[in-house]
């Protein structure tokens, strides 16, 4: 049987952390935790998730962006959702469909928060082609 | 230097080379502003003319003969205010009646200049018409930026509102569906959380209501003689029973009264958020220690703490809205992230200042000057 698989989560907010670490963990991965750009940064430079859950709004307004194109520089292959609820304040809507978006956000999935667990894990498993 | 557009409407060719003759070396400079302002001049001999080029170019002033062949100057200046051009219009015509003076200012002409008129004449009022223009444009550029404080403002309210409720609702979720196992205990940490993200919110709703008050203006201020040292005993009172749990001992250093003007209240917020943080981010087994005393000019509150600190790059932003220091040693550590800045504008009602020395892990001290000069107004 294969190690579990490494989650990295990064969020502002360590009631939202530990509501996604635990569906995580209910799900079968392993997780790693950071509340901020810097220290999720510290984080990859010693271990490589499989995957990484990243809020959009932490420091700066586009943390979450900038964390998520500093992962892709360092690991191409690790898959990124940025978790938001931008959409719901803001009516701004961001997505990673069309090519264009693909150029300048770096994420695989841009999901907004407050999702139901069924639908992260399924979002999960397909980011991790399992 | 920035370029005024002209455009003369006149349909005599010999007024509209004067007047370029007398504008093209023109500059309106003032002593308030760094760059002068010159004049770039457009022609136009009749009012549909004139409306034509209105609407293909940005013009800034206008100067309009009123008597024209076609449709009339006051008729132009009609459809310019309709049509809403940022655009400021003086009227030039030499058969000026007091009637056609009244409904050109009706109809938003900036002034009137009878024809024939001297060079300095007209100098004159294109001063006066490029200062009203300026000063036009500086107001509106102003209000637009109050306007996106303001927006901003909301969008961080709203967003600092709606995380505490969607952190409770996943708490919740997460019982409802038994995901962390059957026994309550095994939810206790996030009850313990679900009941401090209230706590937050709830000050966050106090401190936006202390705000909100303060940028009312002075209406609900109640400026009275008032016992300083009173108002800190009371504010040091009840923190107390988060000062015992913390184990931080709270030192004061002030007289037995000290009389002065102020509103109570006002004091009283000062010195509760000023405490509380000392508190709230003091170590375990710290101390705080609150000062009051009057020099010369001032009085002088000074609370200082034994805690985490605020490092140099984080004491820029300290107090601004909604500005919370996040990092490890903080993000236990609830607050609504507007108390400094309901401080410092309170403070500021009262022509003082606070100021803040830190070092991290050493402490923080924060300075409070507010001049008796003020109090007497």
């Amino acid at each position: 049987m294969n190690s579990r698989k490494l989650i990295l989560i990064v969020d502002d907010d360590i009631d939202f952390i530990s509501q996604i670490k635990l569906y995580c963990e209910k799900f079968g991965y392993e997780t790693m935790t950071a509340t901020s750009e810097n220290e999720a940064l510290e984080l990859i430079k010693t271990r490589k998730p499989d995957l990484a859950m990243l809020d959009l709004m932490m420091e700066k307004d586009d943390s979450g962006f900038i964390l998520s194109y500093k992962i892709k520089q360092k690991y191409p292959d690790v898959p990124v959702i940025i978790a938001t609820a931008v959409t719901s304040e803001t009516g701004l809507i961001f997505g990673v469909e069309s090519h264009e978006e693909q150029q300048w956000i770096k994420a695989d999935l841009i999901m907004e928060k407050g999702v139901r667990p069924d639908q992260l894990q399924r979002e999960i498993k397909r980011l991790l082609k399992e | 230097m920035s370029d005024l557009k002209v455009l003369i409407v006149d349909d005599e060719p010999g007024i509209r080379s004067g007047i370029s003759r007398i504008l093209r070396n023109y500059r309106v400079g003032y002593p308030f502003l760094e760059e002068d302002f010159g004049f770039t001049l457009t022609e136009a001999e009749t009012g549909e003319i004139a409306l034509e080029i209105l609407e293909k170019q940005e013009i800034d002033i206008v100067l309009l003969d009123n008597k024209l062949p076609g449709i009339e100057g006051i008729d132009v200046l009609e459809q310019i205010n309709k049509r809403n051009y940022d655009t400021a219009v003086m009227m030039i015509t030499s058969y000026a009646s007091l009637e056609l003076a009244v409904t050109a200012t009706k109809r938003g002409a900036y002034n009137f200049v009878p024809k024939p008129f001297t060079p300095e004449e007209l100098r004159g009022a294109i001063e006066s018409i490029t200062k009203h223009l300026f000063l036009k444009r500086m107001t509106k550029k102003m209000s637009e930026t109050a306007r996106q404080i303001r927006f901003q403002f909301l969008s961080v309210l709203s967003h600092e509102l709606k995380s505490p409720i969607n952190a409770i609702e996943g708490y919740l979720k997460i019982m409802q569906e038994k995901q962390a196992g059957t026994s309550i205990d095994d939810y206790m940490h996030m009850i313990n959380r679900s009941i401090e993200r209230i706590t937050g919110m709830r000050s966050l709703i106090m401190d936006m209501l202390d705000l909100t008050r303060i940028e009312n203006g002075t209406k609900s201020r109640n400026l009275k003689e008032v016992d300083i040292i009173e108002c800190a005993k009371m504010a040091i009172s009840s923190m107390e029973p988060m000062a015992i749990q913390k184990n931080v001992k709270i030192l004061t250093a002030f007289p037995e009264s000290l009389i002065l003007t102020a509103d109570s209240n006002e004091v009283e917020i000062i010195a509760n958020n000023l405490i509380s943080n000392a508190i709230k981010y003091n170590r375990d087994n710290g101390t705080v220690t609150v000062s009051i005393f009057t020099d010369k000019t001032d009085l002088n509150i000074i609370v200082e703490d034994t805690g985490i600190g605020i490092n140099a790059e984080e004491q820029e932003f300290l107090f601004q809205e909604f500005m919370r220091i996040k990092n490890k040693k903080t993000q236990n550590i609830s607050g609504s992230g507007l108390g400094l800045s309901i401080v410092k504008k309170i403070i500021e009602l009262y022509n003082g200042t606070i100021t803040v020395e830190s070092q991290p892990d050493v402490g923080t001290k924060f300075i409070v000057k507010i001049p008796f000069k003020a109090q007497t107004v």
